[in-house]
């Protein structure tokens, strides 16, 4: 084994097949046809037939096992397109529910990032507007909850299918303890840091061919030096945001997970696949938010339009984004894991 | 994608590590600071002599991600490194362009970390446009007659050599007309004035004044100069010196440490940052030297790769040096520096990160244009 940046032919067989996949199925006109509820039920049976849904399932449990090399080249493709389908939510509930009927994709299973409140209540779920089940903490223990889905968001920044839904109405399974999300979150991190990567990359790609096209002053708006050193400076964030996704997820399909993995902050060392994870997630959150921006300011007017794609990828950037949490929040816990926490620090 | 360096990766990391270790100390250090010269003969010998130096020469065959283990290793032990990182450039491009007498006097002695070889190429009125030099060769019978100046040719006060880009035919087009030399600096005629900076290293103007040298110290061909220092930029670009924000953090950290600002959540957030931004340029950098290694061009890498390691180590110095308040503006050595005053070295030293090997502008230029597809500007 050696240093290697290139796919493998297996992800990059996978990635000429989601690629083909969502850009056929997948279209800006299916996105937009889909909001303001952010899901395609047609999408997803379309994922169905090619058993998209149950990839990340054991494979005891009927499902694929792929690694999570592999689906993080699936999750870019999706982010590439903002495929309208919590593909990724649901990949995640299913490694603690491998039900056949979530492994199969005839339902649609959530996962709820932040543990219920006093009332039950899971707050904003992504893909709970339109899950059949939610995984998610309650009273101290992991469980999943089979409840109608409401199929209607509020109306939200991603066009997101966002749900409240109840962690005690409904056919409540006890999954294990509360501790148990942790490595989901880790996993979710993983998957929306590649779906916002293809969102980064995307809006780049947008805004590169709109400059070359937009002419004025008699020349391409693309020749003018300010515009062309904006978009320089995006290569390496997306870049950056595609090595780190598939370092953590290098990480885990290594089993340098709970101590396995170095952190060895003085020689910058880190294998530890948790805060890969961390990393991966903010460091892609910026790429897309910094991407979109730009790529949004260098179409003019025009990308302010409804009428121009490139807002439906400004939107989802910081739509996919925050719905993890307070990006502040995340690089204090990424500190933690990296050098202990700051608690216990305090005192000294 | 595989992030594993291999055994053999990481027994040469150890070897490298080891040959560090014995030679750098404090003191050295505080040599090559009080002196301004990046440069430690002991160091360069035993690299030499354990022959890491023929390992880690950029060029064809080569295995880049010698070179990137070397010059990271020195970043994070901080040490005086500067000379031995440019002989490897020119030891390459001599092993990939030179004659073999020229290997065998000149490269064979800057891989044994014996002699030192410093860049001429820009000048008072040619720095990002290279190809405005005036530096002018002409034959004179069978010999070059050199007249001209250069600017930030740094190393040249212990420099054996000189790797000399001069104009000598200026009809010849923007890219035509250039010849290289590789030229003994006890050579009469030439001259050093030395420049002093704000990050203390040293750098200097040298001059030429009827240097006369003969056609055995052409490298490449007479006129296709271009081609020869064109090779140079791909070698040096985004595999070396993009290692700075490792050390950077890991000092901030240990400083953290003994003044309970560790416990700060504002700065936990951005130390957190900065080990992100290291991580980032750390994959993109092992990009660029596996691209090389595997033989596809990586020069747009290299630049991806640069930019965003310098412009993160200038932002990330600065919000150290505030961070660490009045501390963080005391200079090595002082007592009661904030790391040791390695902060206050930092926020000097990551200045010239942007220009040198190309400025942030040039290298932004290159990936628009080669690497977005975007029109020339200019
Ligand atoms: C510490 C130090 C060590 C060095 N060591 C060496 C050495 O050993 N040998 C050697 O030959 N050189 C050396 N250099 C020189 C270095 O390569 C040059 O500084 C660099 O090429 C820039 O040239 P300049 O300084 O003349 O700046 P200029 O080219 O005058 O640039 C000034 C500013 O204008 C910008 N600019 C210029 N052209 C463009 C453009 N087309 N588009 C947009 N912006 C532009 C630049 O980015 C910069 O910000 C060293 C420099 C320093 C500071």
């Amino acid at each position: 084994m050696a240093l290697d940046f290139s796919l493998s032919a297996d992800q990059e067989a996978i990635a000429n097949t989601f690629g083909a996949f969502f850009a056929r199925e997948s279209p800006v006109d299916v996105v937009r046809e889909a909001e303001p509820l952010g899901h395609s039920p047609e999408l997803w049976a379309k994922l169905r037939s090619l058993e998209a849904p149950g990839m990340a399932a054991p494979d005891q449990a009927g499902g694929a096992g792929a690694s999570l090399g592999t689906l993080v080249v699936v999750a870019e493709a999706l982010g590439e397109a903002i495929a309208p389908v919590p593909l990724i939510e649901h990949w995640v509930a299913s490694r603690a529910c491998p039900a056949p009927e979530i492994v199969s994709g005839e339902q649609v299973a959530a996962i709820a990032l932040r543990p219920a409140n006093v009332d039950g209540t899971w707050r904003l779920v992504p893909g709970g507007a339109v899950a059949d089940v939610v995984v998610g903490v309650d009273r101290g223990e992991l469980v999943a909850v089979h409840s109608p889905p409401p199929m209607a968001a509020p109306s939200n920044h991603g066009s997101a299918p966002l749900a409240d839904r109840s962690a005690r109405e409904g056919e409540r399974v006890v999954l294990g303890e509360a501790s148990e999300l942790d490595p989901l979150l880790d996993l979710w991190r993983v998957l929306t840091a590649a779906a916002l990567v293809g969102i980064a990359e995307r809006a780049m790609c947008m805004g590169v061919d709109y400059v070359l096209e937009r002419h004025q002053f008699g020349r391409p708006i693309g020749s003018f030096q300010a515009i062309q050193h904006g978009l320089a400076d995006l290569p390496a964030l997306v870049d950056g945001g595609r090595f780190l996704a598939h370092k953590a997820a290098w990480a885990f399909d290594e089993r340098l997970v709970d101590g396995a993995g170095v952190i060895d902050m003085g020689e910058g060392n880190v294998t530890e696949f948790a805060p890969l994870a961390a990393m991966a997630m903010l460091h892609a959150a910026d790429a897309a938010a910094v991407s979109t921006d730009r790529s949004l300011h260098y179409h003019g007017g025009y990308g302010f339009s409804l009428e121009y794609d490139i807002q439906l990828y400004f939107r989802r950037a910081r739509g996919w984004a925050n719905i993890g949490g307070d990006p502040s929040g995340e690089r204090r816990r990424l500190a933690d894991l990296l050098w202990g926490p700051a608690e216990a620090l305090a005192g000294r | 994608m595989d992030f594993r360096l291999t055994d053999r990766h990481e027994a040469l990391r150890t070897e490298i590590r080891a040959c560090i270790d014995a030679h750098i100390d404090e003191e050295v250090i505080a040599r090559a600071h009080h002196t301004g010269t990046n440069h430690c003969v002991e160091l360069a010998k035993a690299l030499g002599d354990a022959g890491l130096l023929a390992q880690a020469m950029p060029g064809e065959g080569q295995d880049p991600m010698a070179m990137w283990m070397l010059s990271s290793e020195a970043e994070k032990a901080g040490a005086p490194f500067d000379s031995v990182g440019m002989a490897l450039v020119i030891a390459g491009v001599l092993n990939a362009a030179g004659t073999k007498a020229q290997n065998q006097r000149v490269t064979a002695a800057l891989l044994a970390g014996e002699e030192f070889v410093c860049f001429g190429l820009t000048e008072p009125d040619g720095g990002s446009d290279l190809p405005a030099i005036s530096t002018r060769a002409v034959l004179d019978g069978d010999e070059w007659v050199i007249n001209g100046s250069k600017m930030w040719t740094t190393m040249a006060q212990v420099s054996d050599w000189v790797f000399l880009l001069t104009r000598t035919d200026a009809d010849a087009g923007r890219y035509g007309g250039f010849t290289v030399f590789i030229i003994p600096m006890d050579t009469p005629g030439i001259s050093v004035d030395p420049i002093h900076t704000m990050s203390t290293e040293r750098s200097n103007v040298t001059f030429y004044d009827d240097v006369r040298v003969g056609d055995e110290w052409v490298v490449g061909e007479a006129n296709e100069g271009w081609r020869v220092v064109s090779i140079m930029f791909g070698f040096e670009r985004g595999i070396a010196n993009t290692g700075a924000l490792t050390p950077l953090l890991s000092r901030f950290h240990q400083w953290a440490g003994h003044t309970g600002v560790i416990a700060d959540l504002v700065h936990r957030e951005h130390m957190a940052q900065v080990a992100i931004d290291a991580q980032v340029a750390e994959l993109l950098t092992q990009r660029t030297a596996w691209t090389a290694a595997i033989g596809e061009p990586s020069g747009t890498q290299g630049s991806i790769a640069k930019v965003f390691a310098t412009e993160a180590y200038q932002r990330h110095a600065r919000w150290a040096q505030a961070a660490a308040g009045p501390e963080g503006l005391l200079s090595l050595g002082e007592p009661g520096a904030a790391a040791d005053g390695w902060i206050d070295h930092d926020v000097r030293h990551c200045v010239p990160q942007t220009f040198q090997g190309g400025t942030t502008e040039i290298n932004r230029n290159n990936i628009a244009e080669r690497h977005l597809g975007l029109p020339r500007s200019r």
